[in-house]
């Protein structure tokens, strides 16, 4: 009958405050701070300290340095995100309207691999897709890999790792998405003349896009900045902009160089989403 | 008959003492841009089974509430055997709510629900009393269960034991049987009145229903966009009504557009588009020359043309039958009379009368005493339109 | 024939979890594997042995990674579990000025990619004078700041869902304002803050991106992994894995059997235990909040 009442009063503001603080201190600041570092000078180090010298130039090299890292990283994590999305669907879809009984089994059985250490997990794709593996064998043996073909250290192995390790962030939105829908309206698609593959895409797909829309943003966005498939999986020919900044910041304490890459790929970021988010809302997602 | 209501009245109230029951006073809540309840004046006496009935949004809910002090009122008091309570903290205030989808505690089983009050309260020998009042409700095997376990009618009786329990000098009930189906509500209906009849606490029932509040209540009060239309026993609310709005939510009724000619002695003589009848002075609620003349459909008898039906004074040639439908129990005819509107006549199905068809020229006749007068600056219309949630 | 194409989607549903599962069972197969040498950097399957659970410990390091690794998620989820519950309520029960910056503010991390939070929050250290003295407490400072939206998002959708009229019959009954708070609404909304607790443990015991850029000389559990990675690979992290894996189903079916005996009377088991299913598995996928993007 009546809606929660919120309280006015200073409570609220004293709840609220260690959180906002919080992550003002250690979210927002620190994109100032690595704004301001990106912007330093470049031949500074740890030792002899930073000056801001409005580099803007660090920008330029930090492109035209690394500009196949970001390209590779997009073009990864695009393609991860399109295999989670694929299967991801199949597998919300059949929980929500195929599973019966078994819903909240399989609901956690989708959760349960992803609580195993993600570093071990990827680690045993190495196993699985190794040179002596059952995977390799079998695809020699049917000839769609020649005798010295290999899978580990190559794109294939990175996007297959990436797939993996989203996956539940493509099929829980999913399934929140699609297990809303009235399975009626689904056999009153089929009831109005709709063979199931129209009816799919004239009903199921359009109601399901918001899961679509934050199933693959999900995906993606922590695709593209990972390193850990690429380093376990990949070789210096595959690797990524997450690679490249990790060893940056890590390795060479070029802190310069690496802030101006992180800086670009969250702006790309943010442009794409934004992009993205305007697009899907207007349902012209594909 | 119009002294119906008083006599309830005065009845109900001898049975507790005087200004022992709740009384509002000038009640009034605003909303941020309406008046939900307008300067609302009303007494219950105690012991007595009290229904307020209204559309949603009369404001009957939030009057409840004020009661409860889940809402504090703008302005006007409420006072409860003699004590302000206006701004009395809920959980001070000797009342307790049945909710309307019953807010049982889902963490809590059965008997720690019923025993949430006592507890609060540091009562002592609370199990024999959780048992006491789950065996007034039927419930004595269920304890242990929680709240989802338990279907609507069974969580139903457990809001209602852990009100009671309270011991509360009023008891509030709002659409406590909203969630159930027709037959489960029907059932709780008698079991609702059994209880309050043992216990003997207030009832005040809030609903939406005509039908429960006429089973349940022994006195009604009509409200309608704040304000109470009208209040007194069911029986003299649907046999004389004083508005419109009472006239059409309770039950259905005929509103004939009618011309005051004379008010000599006991009746008042009505001319409904050339038709004079006849209504008698008390039921005649109308100050200016105009009217709204009123008959319920089951007190209008239905004939042959020219048939001299047993009705001495007011009949009505020249209907023709525009509509048919047969219910079993009753036939219901649609009229449509020479000036135009549709008159309603339920007929009962005694067999004594050939059922007529559409197109049948017909005549239709009441007794005077059925038929009462409106105010004609009322609305016709108010309260019909309004569809059951 | 008939069969098959009704069932071919879930069917289909069916091998994607396999796959999902694939490399589960390579953790817990491995979990029993002797290497041939001690050196060996050859991950396969070799030899079936026990000894890797009963001597976890083999490699000092790995187990003193760990031992921090699970200091560092109790700490961060006790932090991250505290203000976020503390704030949840404030956005449900309390209005003030800002609600829809806040609510930015809250998503943008579960948004954000590890690198450009970790790099940053680098950034701000080292600007600050703490470059020498990473380690143990910006690791801590990080992984309160990532788990805190999570919890926060986990129980405000709890306290959300719960209706006041609970509260309300709560007051009718006598009860006081802080008897209905913890007779009534803390015991509601305990489940969720369980639920955002133990996602909040989860994601800070596995987290390797963020940590591994403010960790200085300090080694977690995932940077172990990390170091060995390129070299000999104790099996004994695959025991690790195997435990976690254990301990979370237990958890989630022992939440779900609890459920389950409490409403079996009910047909179906109940949409909202379902929601906080997801909702705590992946509250990542809160598609609300991505409205505020």
């Amino acid at each position: 009958m009546s809606e929660t009442v919120r309280r006015k009063g200073i409570t609220g503001y004293i709840l609220l405050a260690p959180a906002v603080v919080w992550l003002v201190a250690f979210f927002l600041i620190p994109f100032y701070s690595l704004l301001a570092a990106s912007l330093f000078n470049s031949d500074g180090s740890d030792f002899r300290g930073y000056t801001m010298t409005y580099e803007w130039s660090n920008y330029w090299h930090a492109i035209q340095d690394y500009y196949p890292q970001f390209i590779r990283s997009l073009v990864y994590a695009g393609f991860a995100t399109f295999f989670c999305l694929i299967l991801g669907y199949v597998l919300a879809y059949a929980i929500a309207f195929k599973s019966g009984r078994w819903k909240n089994l399989m609901l956690v059985l989708v959760i349960a691999p992803f609580f195993t250490s993600f570093l071990v997990r990827t680690l045993s794709w190495k196993l699985i897709l190794g040179n002596d593996g059952v995977v390799v064998n079998t695809l020699q043996f049917l000839h769609i890999l020649g005798p010295n073909g290999h899978l580990l250290y190559t794109p294939f192995a990175v996007v297959m790792g990436l797939t993996y390790n989203f996956l539940p962030f493509m099929v829980l939105p999913l399934f929140a998405s699609i297990d809303k829908i009235d399975y009626r309206l689904i056999e009153a698609s089929n009831d109005l003349y709709a063979n199931p593959v129209v009816g799919f895409f004239k009903v199921t797909w359009p109601l399901s896009l918001p899961g679509v829309v934050s199933g693959t943003l999900l995906t993606f966005i922590p695709a593209v900045g990972d390193y850990i498939n690429d380093e376990l999986l990949g070789s210096t020919q595959t690797r990524m902009i997450g690679n490249t900044i990790q060893s940056l910041f890590t390795e060479a304490n070029d802190y310069p160089a690496a802030s101006a890459l992180s800086v670009i790929l969250m702006l790309m970021i943010v442009v794409m989403v934004l992009f993205y988010v305007k697009r899907a809302g207007t349902e012209d997602l594909l | 008959m119009s002294h119906l209501a008083e006599d309830t009245t005065t009845v109900a109230a001898a049975e507790g003492t005087p200004g022992a029951g709740l009384g509002l006073r000038a009640l009034t809540k605003q909303f941020a841009n309406f008046t939900a309840v307008d300067s609302l004046d009303l007494d219950v006496p105690t012991g007595s089974f009290f229904a307020l009935l209204g559309p949603s949004g009369c404001g009957k809910t939030t009057t409840l509430r004020m009661v409860a002090g889940l809402e504090t009122p703008t302005s006007g008091t409420i006072h409860l055997a003699g004590k302000d309570i206006t701004h009395q903290k809920p959980y001070r205030r000797p009342v307790n709510t049945v909710f309307q989808n019953y807010a049982l505690f889902p963490h809590l089983d059965i008997f720690e629900n019923v025993a949430f009050g006592p507890r609060r309260r540091k009562v002592a020998g609370i199990d024999a009393e959780v048992h006491r009042m789950l065996e007034l409700v039927e419930l004595t095997s269920q304890t242990r269960k929680v709240p989802a376990q338990l279907s609507g009618g069974q969580q139903q009786r457990v809001a209602l034991a852990r009100a009671l329990i309270n011991k509360p000098e009023v008891l509030l009930l709002d659409e406590p049987l909203g969630a159930l189906d027709l037959k489960l509500r029907r059932q709780m209906q008698i079991e609702l009145k059994r209880i309050q009849t043992e216990v003997g606490i207030t009832f005040i029932h809030v609903t939406h229903d005509q039908e429960e509040a006429m089973t349940m209540a022994d006195t009604i009060a009509v409200m309608n966009a704040g304000v109470i239309e009208q209040m007194g026993a069911p029986d003299d609310l649907y046999e004389n009504p004083r508005t419109t709005f009472v006239a059409n939510f309770l039950g259905q009724s005929n509103l004939i557009d009618g011309t005051i000619r004379s008010r000599d002695g006991d009746m008042t003589r009505v001319d409904m588009h050339g038709i004079m009848v006849s209504v008698p002075r008390e039921r005649t609620h109308a100050t200016d020359s105009r009217g709204w003349v009123g008959i319920r459909p089951e007190k209008v008898l239905i004939g042959e043309e020219g048939e001299a039906l047993d009705a001495p004074g007011n009949t009505i040639p020249g209907g023709v039958i525009s509509d048919v439908s047969f219910v079993g129990v009753s036939t219901q005819y649609l009229v449509r009379m020479p000036w135009g509107q549709e008159l309603q006549v339920f007929e009962q199905n005694t067999g004594r009368r050939r059922i007529f068809r559409t197109g049948d020229r017909v005549e239709l006749s009441w007794r005077p005493e059925y038929a009462f007068v409106l105010d004609h600056a009322q609305d016709a219309s108010a309260g019909s339109q309004i569809d059951d949630e | 024939m008939r069969w098959l194409q009704s069932k071919v989607v879930l069917i289909l549903g069916i091998l994607v979890l396999v796959y999902t599962f694939v490399p589960i069972s390579v953790v817990v197969v491995m979990s029993f594997n002797k290497l041939p040498s001690e050196q060996s950097k050859i991950y396969r399957f070799n030899q079936f042995t026990l000894d890797n659970w009963l001597h976890p410990c083999t490699d000092p390091s790995m187990c003193q990674a760990l031992g921090r690794s699970i200091e560092i998620g109790l700490l961060a989820t006790l932090g991250a579990t505290i203000l976020g519950t503390l704030a949840a309520f404030a956005l449900v029960r309390h209005s003030f000025v800002g609600r829809s910056s806040t609510n930015v503010l809250i998503f943008l991390p579960m948004a954000a990619p590890e690198i450009v939070m970790g790099s940053s929050l680098l950034a701000l250290f080292v600007s600050a004078g703490f470059a020498g003295q990473l380690g143990f407490t910006t690791i801590l400072i990080a992984h309160i700041m990532f788990c805190l939206s999570f919890v926060i998002v986990t129980v405000r959708s709890r306290l959300a869902g719960l209706s006041d009229t609970l509260e309300q019959a709560a007051m009718d009954l006598y009860a006081t304002p802080q008897q209905t708070f913890w007779k009534v609404t803390f015991p509601l909304v305990f489940p969720g803050i369980l639920g955002a607790a133990l996602l909040s443990f989860s994601l800070s015991f596995d987290d390797f991106i963020i940590t591994n850029l403010n960790a200085g000389n300090t080694t977690t559990f995932p940077m172990y992994v990390w170091g060995v990675s390129r070299k000999t690979i104790p099996m004994q992290i695959n025991v690790v894995g195997t435990v976690m894996l254990i301990v979370s189903v237990l958890i989630v079916v022992g939440g779900e059997v609890r459920n389950r005996r409490r409403t079996r009377a009910l047909a179906g088991p109940s949409p909202a235990r379902r929601d906080s299913v997801v909702a705590a598995a992946g509250a990542r996928s809160s598609a609300g909040g991505l409205e505020a993007v």
